[in-house]
C-alpha cells in the first residue's frame, strides 16, 4: 500500500494548480479520497472529530440497500422462470436475474457519476458522494424491463435537473432518484405501467401484473367479481411480504427492505422517525378507507396491506428518509412522514390512473417540506418569545 | 435541596490519559504570557513596553473601549517582549519571571464589608474582572451593567476535564470569599451548579449565600451555558455573568491578602502524556516545563491549551490559555488512511453505530486531530440535535448565523449560547462543518449590529 501512496503523492502536484492536469483536480482527488481518508487536520473548533464522513455514511446505506438488491436479483429470475411455467435451479435464477440487472446498474452509475465528475469539474468542487446511493436507487426503483437508454436518459435528467441545478448535493429540493422515476413514468409511461414491464421476457399468456394493478382494478368491480380478483390475486399476502411477485426491481420483499431499514436505524443514518411515521400514516388512511368502504378497493384491502403492495416499503425506507429533501426538524420529520403515507394510499385508491402513488407522495411532500420545517421553527421561536412575555 | 435536572441529551467522549489526583512537581516557568487573543471581541491597548518592570497585578494592557478593564502580569519581572501578527494585532505580552513575586497591593477587606461600587473597583484594578464573562455573547462582562444573575459550574463534564473538586481543595475560605465578592455584584442570586453524584467536595456542597443546584447527565451537563438554559433562560435584554470556580478562588485571594495570587492547578492530559497527573502553575505560564519528561514522543502531537473540544492549540513552549485549567496532548493524526472509510473501525470513535466501536461502549479512545473526511455541505439532519440539551434548533440557527439574518439569529436563540456549547454539534457533524467558528461569528456579528 506504501507504493501506492508513493505513486499518488507523485502524481498530485501535476492535478494541482499549475500542474498538468490542473483542470481534473477534483476528480484526481474523487479517487484519492476514496482510496485514502485525507490528511487533513482539523485547525480551528474541536480538535478531534467523530470518525463518520460522507462516504461512510453512504456506504452504509447502500450497505442497507443490498439485501433488497439481492432479492430483486433472485425474484427477477423466479418472475422470469414462473412465467414460462419451468422450474429453474436456484443459482439458474439468481445468474438470470444478475445478466439482467447488472447492466441497468452499471448504466445508472456510469452516466450519474460522469455527469457528478463533469459538473464537479466545471465547478472546481470535491465530488459529492451523495450519487453513491442515488445510483443503487435508481436501478432499484425501475422496472427489470426498462431499456437501458431510458434508464440513462431518466438518470441523467435526475442529476442535472434534481440535483445540480440546485447546487449539487445537500442544496436539491426533490430526492433525485424519485425525480429520475417521475421523469421516466411521465416519458415513457409504456415502460413503467401495464403489465409487461415487470417481469423480464415473460411469456404472453402469463400475467404479469403487479398487486397494485389487481387492486386499482376493483375500484370498478362488484360483487362476486370483486371477491374473485381479490382471492385470485391479492390473498396471497405472504408473498408479497416476501416479495415473490412482479415489481420494481427491489421494491416488492417488505423482509428484504426491513433487514435495511434495521440497518439504517440501529447505524443511526436513518431517520426512524420518518419511517415509522410514513407506516403510520398509510395505516391510518387505509383504515379510514375500511371504515368508508365506499367501493371493493376500500372494502377488500385491509390497511395494513397496503404497507406491504407495491413501493410503499420501500419508499418509506429508502426515500422517504433522504435527509437533504426530507423535513430537517425532529417534529417536522413526524408529519413530514406521516403525510406521505397519508397520501400514498389515498392517491392509490382514488386515481387508478397512479396504482404506484408512493412517488409521487414523497416527491409532493419533499416539496412541502419547507414549509412543514417552517412552522416548526415558528413554534420554537413563538416559545422564546412567550417566555420573554411570562416574565415581564 | 433542589431537584436533579438532568441532561439526557449530549455525549460523554471517552479518552485514554485521565488527570490522576496527585499533584506533581514541575521546574517553575520562567516565561509567562497573557494573550489577548484569549477574549474574544477584546481590542487591547498597551500600557507597558519591552523591558518595562512588573509586579504581580502590574496592568499590562487594557480594553480601549472599557479602558477601566485592566489586564495584569501574574507574576512580577520584566516584559520581555510584545509579539504581533497581521496588522500588528498584539498576540502575546511575555513576561520574564524573576522568580521573586513581588506583588502589587491591593485592598484587603472583608467583601460583605465593601459597597458593590468598591467590589467592583477593586476586580476592575488587580485585572481579575476579566475572569467575569457575560451571558448573551460569551464575552467579558460590562462594569456597567448588573447581571440578573451569576452562575457558576461546579464541575467540568468535557473529555479529561480537570477535577474541580480537586483544583479547590483546601481553599473553602478563599472560595467563601470569593462568592461574597460576587454576591455583591448583582442584586439576583449567586447560582452554583454541582454535579448530583461527583460534586463531593464541602468547598461546594457546604458554600454559603448562594443557590446550589444539581445536574446530572452526560456533557454538556457541565456547560454553564446549558445550566443557565435549564434553571432560566437567557431572554432578550437580560444579562447573567458566568465564573469559574477556580478563579473565584483568586478573588477570595485578592480580598484575604491583598494580592493578585493567581496561582493554580492545571490537568496535564491526553494519550500522549506518560504520566497524566496535576501540576501546580501561575495563570500564563509556559507549559515547556511541564510537558518536558512527560512527552511519549516529541514528533506528531498536539499540544492543547483546553479540552479538545474547546481548547487552543499552542507549541509546547507555549502558554496556558488565560481561562484553561487543562492541557491536553493528543496525536496530531496527519496520516492517510488507506481505505479508513471502509473499514470495520474498532479504534475509532463516532454518535452513529456506523463503526463497529459501538460493541466496546466503555472503551477509551486515542483520538487524533484528523478530520476522518473533507469538509462537505450540509446532508444529514437531525445530527446537532441529539447533542445540544437545549430547546434551540442549531442547524437552524447555524444556517441563519452563515446568511447573517440578524433577526432570525435573535429569534433562534443566539442570545442563549456560546461556541462551547455547540462544541459536539461540531464534533458529531457527518459534513465536517466548522460550528464553533460559525456561532462566534454570529456572536461577533450581533455585538456589532446591537452596539
Amino acid at each position: 500500500m506504501k507504493a501506492l501512496r508513493k505513486f499518488l503523492d507523485k502524481k498530485k502536484p501535476l492535478f494541482q494548480k499549475g500542474g498538468k492536469f490542473a483542470k481534473l483536480q477534483s476528480s484526481f482527488e474523487a479517487f484519492e479520497t476514496f482510496l485514502y481518508v485525507p490528511n487533513i487536520t482539523s485547525h480551528s473548533g474541536t480538535h478531534i472529530k467523530d470518525a463518520i464522513d460522507l462516504k461512510r455514511t453512504m456506504s452504509v446505506v447502500v450497505l442497507a440497500l443490498i439485501p433488497a438488491l439481492l432479492f430483486g436479483i433472485y425474484n427477477t429470475g423466479y418472475q422470469h422462470f414462473l412465467s414460462l411455467g419451468q422450474t429453474a435451479e436456484f443459482m439458474d435464477i439468481c445468474i438470470y436475474g444478475l445478466i439482467e440487472i447488472l447492466p441497468i446498474i452499471v448504466v445508472s452509475y456510469v452516466v450519474g457519476l460522469g455527469i457528478e465528475f463533469a459538473f464537479a469539474q466545471m465547478r472546481g468542487h470535491q465530488v459529492n458522494e451523495g450519487f453513491l446511493v442515488s445510483g443503487m436507487l435508481i436501478p432499484l426503483i425501475m422496472p427489470v424491463g426498462a431499456p437501458l437508454w431510458m434508464v440513462a436518459v431518466s438518470t441523467a435528467f435526475a442529476v442535472v435537473i434534481g440535483k445540480e441545478v440546485f447546487g449539487g448535493t445537500g442544496m436539491n429540493i426533490w430526492n433525485p432518484a424519485l425525480v429520475a422515476r417521475a421523469f421516466f413514468f411521465f416519458a415513457y409511461p409504456s415502460k413503467m405501467s401495464g403489465d409487461i414491464v415487470w417481469i423480464a421476457d415473460k411469456a404472453d399468456s402469463f400475467s404479469g401484473a403487479t398487486p397494485l394493478a389487481h387492486a386499482a382494478s376493483l375500484v370498478d368491480a362488484t360483487g362476486e367479481t370483486a371477491t374473485s380478483i381479490y382471492t385470485q390475486h391479492l390473498s396471497d399476502v405472504w408473498n408479497q411480504f416476501v416479495g415473490l411477485i412482479p415489481g420494481s426491481i427491489g421494491e416488492t420483499s417488505t423482509i428484504a427492505i426491513l433487514i435495511g431499514a434495521v440497518i439504517l436505524i440501529a447505524s443511526g443514518i436513518g431517520s426512524w422517525k420518518i419511517m415509522a411515521s410514513v407506516f403510520v400514516g398509510g395505516y391510518t388512511m387505509g383504515a379510514i378507507f375500511n371504515l368508508v368502504g365506499a367501493n371493493a378497493y376500500m372494502e377488500l384491502i385491509p390497511a395494513w396491506q397496503h404497507l406491504i403492495m407495491g413501493g410503499f416499503a420501500f419508499g418509506a425506507v429508502f426515500m422517504a428518509t433522504d435527509p437533504v429533501s426530507a423535513a430537517q426538524t425532529a417534529r417536522g420529520k413526524i408529519i413530514y412522514g406521516f403525510l406521505i403515507g397519508f397520501l400514498a394510499v389515498l392517491i392509490r385508491v382514488m386515481n387508478a390512473g397512479f396504482p404506484e402513488a408512493m412517488m409521487l407522495a414523497i416527491l409532493l411532500m419533499n416539496t412541502f417540506a419547507p414549509l412543514i420545517d417552517h412552522y416548526v421553527i415558528q413554534g420554537n421561536v413563538k416559545r422564546r418569545l412567550k417566555r420573554v412575555k411570562v416574565n415581564a | 435541596m433542589s431537584e436533579v435536572k438532568k441532561i439526557k441529551k449530549g455525549l460523554d467522549i471517552k479518552l485514554i490519559g485521565k488527570a490522576e489526583k496527585v499533584l506533581e512537581k514541575a521546574d517553575r516557568s520562567e516565561t509567562f504570557a497573557i494573550k489577548p487573543t484569549d477574549f474574544p471581541g477584546l481590542t487591547p491597548k498597551l500600557k507597558v513596553k519591552v523591558d518595562t518592570e512588573v509586579k504581580a497585578g502590574s496592568a499590562l494592557f487594557f480594553d480601549k473601549y472599557r479602558p477601566e478593564i485592566n489586564f495584569t502580569s501574574p507574576v512580577s519581572g520584566k516584559v520581555v517582549a510584545v509579539n504581533r501578527g497581521e496588522r500588528r494585532k498584539i498576540l502575546e505580552v511575555i513576561i520574564q519571571s524573576d522568580n521573586e513575586l513581588q506583588y502589587e497591593e491591593f485592598k484587603k477587606a472583608n467583601p460583605t464589608d465593601l459597597s458593590r461600587d468598591e467590589v467592583k473597583e477593586e476586580l476592575l484594578k488587580s485585572g481579575l474582572w476579566a475572569f467575569l464573562r457575560q451571558r448573551p455573547y460569551d464575552v467579558i462582562a460590562n462594569p456597567a451593567d448588573a447581571p440578573k444573575a451569576i452562575y457558576i459550574s461546579a464541575f467540568d463534564s468535557a473529555p479529561l476535564a480537570a477535577d474541580f473538586d480537586y483544583l479547590v481543595e483546601g481553599e473553602a475560605e478563599a472560595f467563601q470569599m470569593g462568592l461574597d465578592a460576587l454576591t455583591k455584584l448583582t442584586d439576583g442570586k449567586v447560582h452554583l451548579n454541582i454535579d448530583a453524584q461527583k460534586t463531593q467536595s464541602k468547598v461546594f456542597t457546604e458554600a454559603k449565600n448562594v443557590v446550589i443546584n444539581k445536574f446530572a447527565g452526560v456533557h454538556p451537563a457541565g456547560n454553564v451555558g446549558v445550566q443557565i438554559h435549564k434553571l432560566d433562560p437567557i431572554n432578550k435584554g437580560d444579562v447573567v455573568w458566568v465564573i469559574r470556580p477556580q478563579e473565584i478562588l483568586f478573588i477570595g485571594r485578592l480580598f484575604q491578602n491583598g494580592t493578585y495570587d493567581v496561582s493554580r492547578k492545571v490537568a496535564l492530559t491526553g494519550s500522549e502524556v506518560k504520566n497524566p497527573a496535576y501540576y501546580s502553575t501561575i495563570l500564563g505560564g509556559s507549559v515547556r516545563n511541564i510537558l518536558k519528561a512527560q512527552l511519549k514522543d516529541d514528533d506528531k502531537i498536539r499540544v492543547i491549551s483546553g479540552n479538545v473540544l474547546t481548547g487552543t492549540q499552542i507549541p509546547e513552549d507555549g502558554f496556558l490559555g488565560f481561562y484553561d485549567s487543562q492541557i491536553t496532548v493528543i496525536p496530531e493524526g496527519d496520516e492517510y488512511e488507506f481505505l479508513g472509510w471502509a473499514l470495520p473501525g474498532l479504534k475509532k470513535f463516532s454518535m452513529s453505530k456506523t463503526f463497529f466501536s459501538w460493541l466496546t461502549p466503555n472503551k477509551e479512545y486515542r483520538l487524533d486531530a484528523n478530520l476522518h473526511g473533507e469538509h462537505r455541505a450540509f446532508v444529514m439532519t437531525g445530527e446537532y440535535d441529539k447533542v445540544l440539551p437545549m430547546d434551540v434548533l442549531p442547524l437552524q440557527l447555524i444556517k441563519s448565523i452563515m446568511v447573517e439574518d440578524i433577526d432570525q439569529m435573535e429569534q433562534l436563540g443566539i442570545y442563549e449560547v456560546a461556541p462551547e456549547d455547540l462544541a459536539l454539534c461540531e464534533f458529531v457533524c457527518t459534513s465536517k462543518i466548522n460550528v464553533q467558528d460559525l456561532v462566534r461569528q454570529g456572536i461577533d456579528l450581533m455585538v456589532k449590529e446591537m452596539s
